[in-house]
């Protein structure tokens, strides 16, 4: 029996790759192709590296030196948190994560409910973990960094992102003019500018239009901006979800006797919402990605720590193996994700 | 009894939100400009557009505009904003090649080939556009060569690490006879092409639109342009001390910068390709077939003019997202208006109010014509039901 | 008790209070500074021998070192200081929207820099010269030898406009490239991208460290132009800009009064100089006069060093960098280094 199932797979491959001629020459290129690309990169990623040591004299030249990523992965995870009290993180991001494991697993009449429990509860209970207060020692954002501070940025943003990009794509579809208009102009301006210029603007800009003495934190200010621009992107992924839901939904909950408020947090937004969640995925993945934007402010995010290590004296020349790292880690979370969003969509068309 | 009802009458409820909004939406301005303006009182920083009147002096590599140092600041916004056009319209127009490419490669029939399109678009959509730039910079600049071993191309132009210096005209009136000439030649065929479609509409005959485009697109402005090139007199580079002097440089930042925009962005149009290709239901392709069309021209005349009504809206968005993420040049010292403007100039002068909005502006205004243009595209392209 | 004398008793008592008043002006940022326990100060993002931090998050360098005097000035803790690393563009903004008490940060002192942007510079800490580092085998000599040359330099800098200016006044032609931040342009200095990266000396000799084969590069020795750099402030705050100055004069004055870390303690009980009794507060009462304790600069001395002792350590002979005293050496001894007398 395995002898055919592998013998039908052998035959399978043979068929994908050297089906006609033409098919077969166009494979042993590509295939040749591929290996003059990808044996020096193995050879400098794997055989040729270094891996263990503790200094920049330890590794070999023509290889990888992923000594240097040993040294310094505490500072690409944690930035410059203090050693002692990086368990404080950690507690963080498992909170989270089973927050949101619970969230996904519960069943569906308590999803909504606990989703919003952990709305309420989550938040709040990471800043005060990462931050400190209550019995916990201060830990300033400043000394926050590395994937840790990725993490945070998007998600923080984000909470900010959602429920702006909800009201404002509500605000989009309203018969008020004037809501209507003011939401346009709204997603439109945060649409149409980089994301550069935005973090820029809320660095010098939040400062200065706050009566004297109000302090905004450096990190807050960039979670501010980078929220604004993602709630315009994150409405028109809801609008999307609100014009692909029939009109008859809004019109019979109307006819019931529900007000538009009702009508909307009742009927309209849960199935629009769960049209839109692919959507809205995306535009995280984006924000994952756009807030490596945040080193122009000297914020160091993964990517911005790990140029930050690039600057030591006895640590030179690591470029390689820093910008491939920090890539990795940032290639995985979002290819996760787009897969998760990807899985979702398909699920929703079946 | 009447309020009751005034109070429930649903328009008067609309307008009294909407008023509600509108005050709170002043009030919030009011209260931020005040406390903007106290705060740069405070500080003793200087406001007003005046700075822009004040001489630069700053050196910019890369010029289209004929900006000196000499020049006044709004000279060097102008340089910023013509080099991010610049780069924005060929990364726009050489995405959208590849992206062609990688989408259809997508769908091949050949497994490796569509893998190799999967493989590269899942690479690039999961990885932050900086490290395209990053890896492009100091990769265009470690492959390329010094300039005393530059690569000489016909001995003409050079390229090195310092970038690609081509020669430069010495007078442009002959350029100008020729670029008048070959419009005249694109309008002509663009004429021949409309009478030939009507034409052959109304009476079904074909006219020799190969031959005539030939002519008129390739032959004759070839000769043209041959003449104005030998007729005019060429500033060539020439090797002197530490670089070629003389001709026009077309910096590694420029290219790095379009590599990157160019192959991120191409992994997103792979895959609105992809999704507007697929959308042409198979019946379509069947179809053009079974009227003898080979595979290539069901292609080119069936699938992708009705995928293209699909594909219009999302490749906006990404060509807005070019000319958004050109910003990224500063990352790299490519002179564009982020790095130029809200880089040296503000420093410069440290007024940050009036210099980011002109930037933003900036993106506001030409993102606005892009929409435009690609708006009018799509209705021109719209299915028309009769 | 007549009523007279509780006047006059009273006058005096308000008038006593009026000068007390009059002498200590309100000053907010000071007033901030106590109550929050600590001095927020505005350095380089990471430039070894002036402000650099290695991988624990600890500082060090020489525009660290003034932060450190003057907490321990403000607040007796050398150590009570945040840092706030700040880009080129960012230093202006962070120091005039509050975030920071003072920037420390190689900052030129330039006219329009204090005219338009709400600033003062309170004093010279470093004397800075602009120059090239240059590869070896281009075998330039000065700077006019790079003539034809590209220059990547960090925008915004006093370097981008004085190489700019220099040059042209020159008739040479170079191509210059502005980078955002000084690592970007030395870094692609180090691929290969120009011929040569300017900056200040002392900047030179920070970022040198940083290159691949740093044997290979040299830098010229002829500066062209003349950079003071020193603490920053932002404009109000009288008192403020008063201690600023003062506790930068104090280091320099110590070193010229032979005060150092080591022997300020015997210097305080025994030394017969009024200068250095009045400096170190065992007379005159010279910290009150700025609303801080007397023995401010006894602190800041005894914690952090005077200014020589500060130099040799960060980015003299006792460092990686090595460079001489040159300009920033006393006036006394042929540099140009002076502070007003402590009187």
């Amino acid at each position: 029996m395995s002898g055919r199932a592998s013998f039908s797979s052998l035959s399978l491959w043979r068929e994908r790759l050297f089906g006609t001629p033409f098919t077969g020459f166009v494979t042993v290129v590509l295939l040749l192709a591929i290996g003059w690309v990808a044996v020096p990169l193995i050879r400098w990623a794997l055989i040729d590296a270094t891996w263990r040591g503790t200094t920049r004299a330890d590794c070999a030249a023509g290889g990888a030196c992923w000594v240097f990523i040993r040294a310094r992965f505490g500072q690409f995870m944690y930035g410059l948190y203090p050693v002692d009290q990086r368990w404080r993180v950690d507690i963080a991001g498992i909170a989270f994560v089973l927050g949101i494991a619970a969230v996904v697993l519960a069943p569906q009449r308590l999803r909504l409910k606990l989703g919003l429990a952990m709305l309420v509860v989550l938040p709040p209970l990471g800043i005060w973990l990462l931050s400190g207060g209550f019995g916990l020692r201060y830990v300033e954002t400043r000394e926050w960094g590395g994937l840790m501070l990725t993490l945070f940025i998007s998600i923080y943003a984000s909470l900010i992102a959602i429920p702006l990009g909800i009201l404002f794509a509500l605000g989009r579809q309203s018969e008020l003019r004037v809501i209507r208009l003011i939401s346009v102009i709204f997603i439109e301006f945060w649409r149409g500018v980089p994301i550069i210029a935005v973090i820029f603007l809320a660095s010098l800009l939040l400062p200065l239009i706050m009566p004297g003495g109000i302090d905004i934190d450096r990190l807050a200010r960039a979670v501010i901006g980078l929220g604004f621009v993602i709630a315009a992107y994150m409405a028109e992924a809801v609008r999307g979800g609100l014009q692909a839901l029939p009109k008859g939904q809004r019109e019979a909950a109307t006819a019931l006797g529900l007000t538009y408020w009702k009508a909307t947090g009742l009927i309209v937004l849960p199935q629009a919402l769960r049209i839109s969640l692919p959507a809205m995925t995306n535009e995280f993945i984006a924000l994952i990605k756009n807030t490596t934007l945040v080193l122009v402010v000297s914020i160091l995010d993964l990517l911005g720590i790990a140029q930050a290590s690039l600057a030591d004296p006895n640590w030179v020349g690591m470029n390689m193996e820093a910008y491939a790292f920090s890539g990795a880690i940032y290639w995985l979370i979002c290819f996760a994700l787009s897969r998760w969003s990807r899985s979702l969509e398909s699920r929703r068309r079946l | 009894m009447n309020l009751l009802a005034f109070i429930n009458d649903k328009r008067v409820r609309d307008w009294f939100y909407q008023i509600a909004v509108v005050v709170l939406l002043v009030g919030l301005t009011v209260f931020f400009v005040r406390n903007a303006s106290e705060n740069m009182l405070k500080a003793g920083i200087a406001s007003g557009f005046g700075f822009l009147w004040r001489t630069s002096g700053i050196e910019v590599p890369f010029v289209l505009t004929g900006y000196t140092q000499a020049d006044n600041i709004l000279a060097l916004f102008w340089v910023g904003v013509a080099n991010t056009m610049l780069v924005t319209v060929i990364a726009i127009v050489l995405a959208t090649l590849l992206g062609f490419v990688v989408g259809i490669a997508r769908l091949s029939s050949i497994w490796l080939v569509s893998a190799i399109a999967g493989a590269y678009i899942e690479f690039v959509r999961n990885i932050p556009l900086l490290f395209f730039v990053l890896f492009w910079y100091f990769g265009v600049i470690a492959a390329l060569p010094a300039p005393r071993q530059s690569l000489s191309v016909f001995g003409v132009a050079f390229l090195n690490n310092r970038g690609l210096t081509i020669p430069l005209p010495d007078g442009m009136e002959n350029l100008r006879i020729a670029g008048w000439i070959i419009l005249a030649c694109v309008l002509a065929y663009a004429a021949f092409h409309l009478w030939a479609r009507k034409r052959q509409e109304r009476t079904g005959l074909h006219a020799p639109t190969l031959r005539v485009g030939l002519v008129l697109l390739l032959a004759i402005p070839l000769l043209t342009l041959a003449w104005a090139v030998l007729a005019t007199r060429w500033d060539v580079p020439a090797l002197r001390g530490f670089n070629y002097r003389g001709g026009f440089v077309v910096i590694p930042e420029f290219v790095a910068l379009l590599a990157a925009l160019v192959t991120y962005t191409a992994g997103f149009i792979a895959e609105i390709v992809r999704g507007g290709i697929q959308s042409v239901s198979h019946g379509q392709i069947e179809a053009g077939s079974a009227l003898g069309l080979r595979s290539g021209q069901v292609l080119r005349l069936v699938t992708i003019p009705q995928a293209l009504r699909v594909m219009i809206p999302p490749l906006t968005n990404q060509y807005l997202n070019v000319l958004k993420n050109s910003s990224f040049g500063a990352a790299i010292a490519y002179p564009d208006v982020v790095s130029l403007f809200m880089g040296s100039a503000l420093n410069n002068t440290g007024q940050a109010i009036e210099i980011i909005a002109m930037t933003l502006a900036v993106y506001l205004v030409i993102g606005l014509a892009v929409s435009a243009l690609m708006n009018w595209y799509n209705a021109r392209i719209a299915l028309v039901t009769r | 008790m007549t009523i007279r004398t509780s006047v006059a008793a009273a006058l005096l008592v308000a008038g006593a209070s009026l000068a007390q008043a009059q002498q200590l002006a309100p000053s907010p940022t000071l007033d901030a500074v106590k109550a929050r326990g600590n001095l927020e100060c505005g350095v380089h993002l990471g430039l070894p021998g002036f402000s650099f931090a290695n991988d624990k998050g600890e500082w060090s360098g020489l525009d660290v070192d003034y932060c450190k005097a003057l907490a321990a000035a403000v607040l007796g803790d050398a150590n009570k200081v945040k840092y706030t690393p700040t880009s080129v563009q960012q230093r202006w903004p962070i120091l005039q929207s509050g975030q920071v008490d003072v920037l420390s940060r190689n900052s030129t002192i330039t006219f329009s820099r204090n005219a338009t942007l709400g600033l003062n510079f309170q004093g010279i800490n470093f004397y800075e010269g602009q120059t090239f580092i240059v590869r070896k085998s281009a075998n330039v000599k000065d700077a006019e030898g790079l003539d034809g040359a590209s220059v990547c330099v960090a925008a915004g800098s006093t370097e981008e406009k004085n190489a700019a200016d220099w040059f042209r006044e020159r008739n040479l032609k170079v191509t210059i490239t502005n980078f955002q931040k000084n690592d970007d342009a030395i870094a692609a200095y180090d691929a290969g991208r120009c011929d040569a990266y300017t900056a200040g000396v002392g900047a030179l000799a920070g970022q040198r460290i940083k290159l691949k084969n740093p044997d290979e590069h040299m830098i010229l020795t002829k500066p062209i132009s003349n950079d003071p750099q020193g603490p920053v402030t932002r404009w109000g705050d009288e008192r403020w800009q008063l201690i600023v100055r003062w506790v930068l004069n104090g280091t320099i004055a110590a070193e010229m009064l032979g005060v150092t870390s080591k022997n300020v303690d015997e210097m305080k009980a025994n030394s017969k100089n009024s200068e250095v009794r009045r400096l170190l507060g065992a007379e005159g009462g010279f910290g009150e006069m700025m609303g801080l304790s007397n023995d401010w600069m006894y602190n800041a001395i005894k914690q952090v060093g005077n200014y020589g002792e500060s130099y040799e350590r960060n980015v003299g002979m006792g460092s990686p960098l090595k460079l001489e005293r040159g300009q920033n050496q006393l006036w006394t001894k042929g540099g140009v280094l002076f502070t007003p007398p402590f009187q």
